[in-house]
C-alpha cells in the first residue's frame, strides 16, 4: 500500500497548485459589472434561452459511449490476458481468439447497421 | 496443465517482483521532494513547449514568433500566465456556479498525476539524493499502465462537466465532441498497450522498460507504435484532430466560457496532457530512460547515473516536436472523417495486430519452427482478405440492385428551374453528351447538308 502514498502526496500538490490559483485570481482580477459581460456567448447577439438541463444532444454521442462501455470492457478482459500470456500457453490464445471474435461479431453489426456512422 | 507452463516462464517474472519491492521505501521527506520533481518536470516541460510551439509554428509560417519577454522570449509564457492571473475572474449567468468553478480543477489535476509512475531512471537504487539511495522514480504499481489509463479518463470528465456547466451553446457542443473523442481513441490505445504487455509480461512501467534492455518495442511492434501515436493525437485534441476546439464552428470549444486562470488551467491541462502521452510512448515503445542505440555501443555508463534523465527529457521533447510538426503542417480533419478512421480503422487494425502477435509468440513458446508460424500468419491474412473480398462483392451487388431500380423513378433535370442546381441525394445527374468522334460528325454533316439539299431540291420540284 505504500506504493500509492506518493500518487496522493502528487496529487494533493497538483490540487494544491490549481486551487490555489483559482482562489487567487478571483482575489487579483478586478471587478467590473456588466450585464452583457456575463451573457453567454453567442457571436454578438442575445443569447438563446438553454432549456433546463442543457437541452437536447444529439442521440449518436449516447451510441459512442454505450460502444466506449462495451469495447473498455474488453480491454479489461485484454490486460490480465496479455501479461500472463506465456503461463496460459494455447489454450489461453484459443480462448481470447474466441472471445474476440464473439465482440467483433457484435462490432461488425453495429458497423452494418450504421451504428458507427456520423452523417 | 497451467503448472509446468509457469516454470518455464522467463526469468523476467521473478525480476518484476523483486524490482516493485524498490518502490515504496522512500522516507517521507524524500517522497516530497521526489513529487516536487515531478510536477516541477511537467510544469517545466509545459512553459518550454508553449514557447517553443508558438517559435516552431512560426518558423513554419515564415515568421520570427515571440521574441520580447526574456532572453530569445523564452519567458513568454510566464508572462501570459500573470497577465491571465490578472484579469477578470468571470462566472457566467447562465452557469452552474459549483461545477463551473471545480471543472478547470478536475482537468488539472489527473493531468499531473499520472507522472508517479513514469520512470526517469532505473529502478535499481542508483542514485542517491541527500544520501538516501532511491530509485528515479516517483512509485510505481503491479498496474502502472492501468492506473495512467484510469488517471487519464478522470482528465474528461473536466472538460465534459467545463461544457455542460458553462450553460451555453458553444460550450456544450464542444464538450461533448471533445469526449466522445476522447474515449473513442482511448480504445485503440488500450488495446496498442496490450501488445506490450504480452511481451513485457507486466504493467509496471519500470518493468516494461525493463524488458526492453535489447529491443525497443517500437522495433518489435510498429503497427501499435503507429495506432498509439495517432490515438495519443487524437486524445490530447491536438491538430489535426483538434475538432472540439475547432475556432470556425465552435467559437473555442468547451472553453469558451471560461477567462482568467481557469482558461489557463485547461490549457495547462491539454499541455500536461501532452507531455505526459509523450512519456507514456517514451516508456512503452522508445525504450524509456535508455539512451538511443548508437551512444550504448561506446559508452557503457550512459544508462546509469543521472544521464537516464538527459534521455528520457531528449526522446519527450521529440515527441512534442512532433506534436508541433504537425499542427504546423496538417489542416482540421471533419468530425465523421475523424471518428470513422478512431472506429473503422485503428480498432480493427490494432485488434487484428495484437491477435497476430499473440499467435505468433503462442507459437514460438510452442516450439513451432518459424517458416510454419510465417505460413500459418501468411495464409491467414489471406484467408481474411479472400472472405472480405467475398463480402464486398455480396455487398457491392446488394446495393446496386435498388439503385438501379429506383433510377428511372426520378429522372433529375438540372435545368428544371431556368437555372442549373446540383442534384439532391438520390438524384443522378443525366449523361453528359459526349462529343462525337471526329469522322462520325463529319458523315452527320455530310448526311444533314444532302438531306437539306435534298429538300430544297423537292421544294424546287414543287
Amino acid at each position: 500500500m505504500n506504493t500509492y502514498v506518493p500518487i496522493l502526496v502528487l496529487g494533493a500538490l497538483a490540487a494544491g497548485f490549481a486551487i490555489f490559483s483559482v482562489d487567487m485570481a478571483r482575489r487579483t482580477g478586478p471587478k467590473r459589472y456588466n450585464r452583457a459581460k456575463l451573457d453567454a456567448y453567442e457571436c454578438g447577439i442575445e443569447p438563446t434561452p438553454q432549456p433546463a438541463g442543457g437541452g437536447r444532444f444529439p442521440i449518436k454521442y449516447y451510441l459512442t459511449a454505450m460502444l466506449f462501455i462495451v469495447f473498455d470492457i474488453e480491454i479489461v478482459f485484454l490486460y490480465p490476458w496479455a501479461v500472463s500470456f506465456d503461463a496460459l500457453g494455447l489454450f489461453g490464445l484459443v480462448e481470447m481468439l474466441l472471445f474476440v471474435l464473439t465482440v467483433f461479431v457484435a462490432y461488425a453489426y453495429v458497423w452494418r447497421r450504421g451504428g458507427l456512422e456520423w452523417d | 496443465m497451467i503448472t509446468p507452463a509457469v516454470s518455464s516462464l522467463p526469468a523476467v517474472q521473478g525480476l518484476a517482483a523483486e524490482n516493485l519491492g524498490v518502490f515504496g521505501r522512500d522516507p517521507w521527506w524524500l517522497i516530497i521532494v521526489k513529487a516536487i520533481f515531478c510536477f516541477a518536470f511537467a510544469m517545466l516541460t509545459v512553459l518550454f513547449s508553449i514557447v517553443w510551439e508558438r517559435k516552431v509554428v512560426a518558423w513554419m509560417q515564415l515568421r520570427i514568433g515571440p521574441n520580447r519577454h526574456g532572453p530569445w522570449g523564452m519567458l513568454q509564457s510566464l508572462a501570459d500566465g500573470v497577465k491571465l492571473m490578472l484579469k477578470e475572474d468571470l462566472v457566467v449567468k447562465g452557469a452552474d456556479k459549483v461545477v463551473y468553478i471545480l471543472a478547470p480543477i478536475v482537468a488539472t489535476i489527473p493531468a499531473f498525476m499520472a507522472f508517479a509512475v513514469i520512470p526517469f531512471g532505473p529502478a535499481n537504487n542508483e542514485i542517491s539524493i541527500f544520501g538516501t539511495r532511491t530509485p528515479m522514480q516517483l512509485t510505481d504499481l503491479p498496474v502502472g499502465v492501468l492506473y495512467i489509463l484510469a488517471v487519464a479518463s478522470v482528465g474528461i470528465y473536466g472538460v465534459v462537466l467545463a461544457g455542460w456547466s458553462s450553460g451555453s451553446t458553444y460550450p456544450l457542443l464542444g464538450g461533448l465532441r471533445s469526449t466522445a473523442q476522447m474515449i473513442s481513441y482511448e480504445i485503440a490505445m488500450g488495446i496498442s498497450f496490450a501488445a506490450v504487455f504480452l511481451y513485457s509480461h507486466s504493467m509496471s512501467t519500470s518493468q516494461i522498460v525493463a524488458t526492453q534492455h535489447d529491443k525497443w518495442y517500437v522495433v518489435l511492434l510498429p503497427v501499435s507504435f503507429i495506432v498509439y501515436i495517432v490515438s495519443m493525437v487524437g486524445e490530447t485534441n491536438r491538430a489535426p484532430f483538434d475538432l472540439p476546439e475547432a475556432e470556425g464552428e465552435l467559437v473555442g470549444g468547451f472553453n469558451t466560457e471560461y477567462s482568467s486562470i481557469k482558461f489557463a488551467l485547461f490549457m495547462l491541462a491539454e499541455y500536461v496532457n501532452m507531455v505526459t502521452v509523450s512519456a507514456i510512448a517514451t516508456t512503452l515503445f522508445l525504450g524509456g530512460w535508455r539512451a538511443p542505440w548508437p551512444i550504448t555501443a561506446f559508452w557503457a555508463g550512459a544508462n546509469h547515473g543521472w544521464w537516464p534523465l538527459l534521455w528520457i527529457t531528449i526522446k519527450i521533447q521529440l515527441l512534442l516536436f512532433f506534436f508541433i510538426w504537425l499542427r504546423g503542417t496538417l489542416p482540421r480533419m471533419r468530425y465523421d472523417q475523424f471518428m470513422k478512421l478512431g472506429w473503422k480503422v485503428l480498432i480493427p487494425v490494432s485488434m487484428v495486430w495484437l491477435m497476430l502477435v499473440a499467435t505468433v509468440r503462442a507459437l514460438r513458446n510452442e516450439n513451432y519452427d518459424f517458416q510454419r508460424i510465417v505460413l500459418y500468419v501468411g495464409g491467414g491474412v489471406l484467408a481474411l482478405l479472400l472472405l472480405s473480398l467475398v463480402v464486398d462483392v455480396f455487398r457491392d451487388r446488394g446495393r446496386r440492385e435498388p439503385a438501379e431500380s429506383g433510377a428511372p423513378g426520378d429522372r433529375f433535370d438540372p435545368m428544371a428551374g431556368g437555372f442549373p442546381v446540383p442534384p439532391r441525394p438520390g438524384q443522378t445527374l443525366p449523361p453528359v453528351p459526349r462529343r462525337r468522334p471526329r469522322g462520325e460528325r463529319q458523315l452527320v454533316n455530310a448526311t444533314d447538308t444532302a438531306e437539306t439539299a435534298d429538300k430544297e431540291q423537292e421544294g424546287d420540284n414543287a
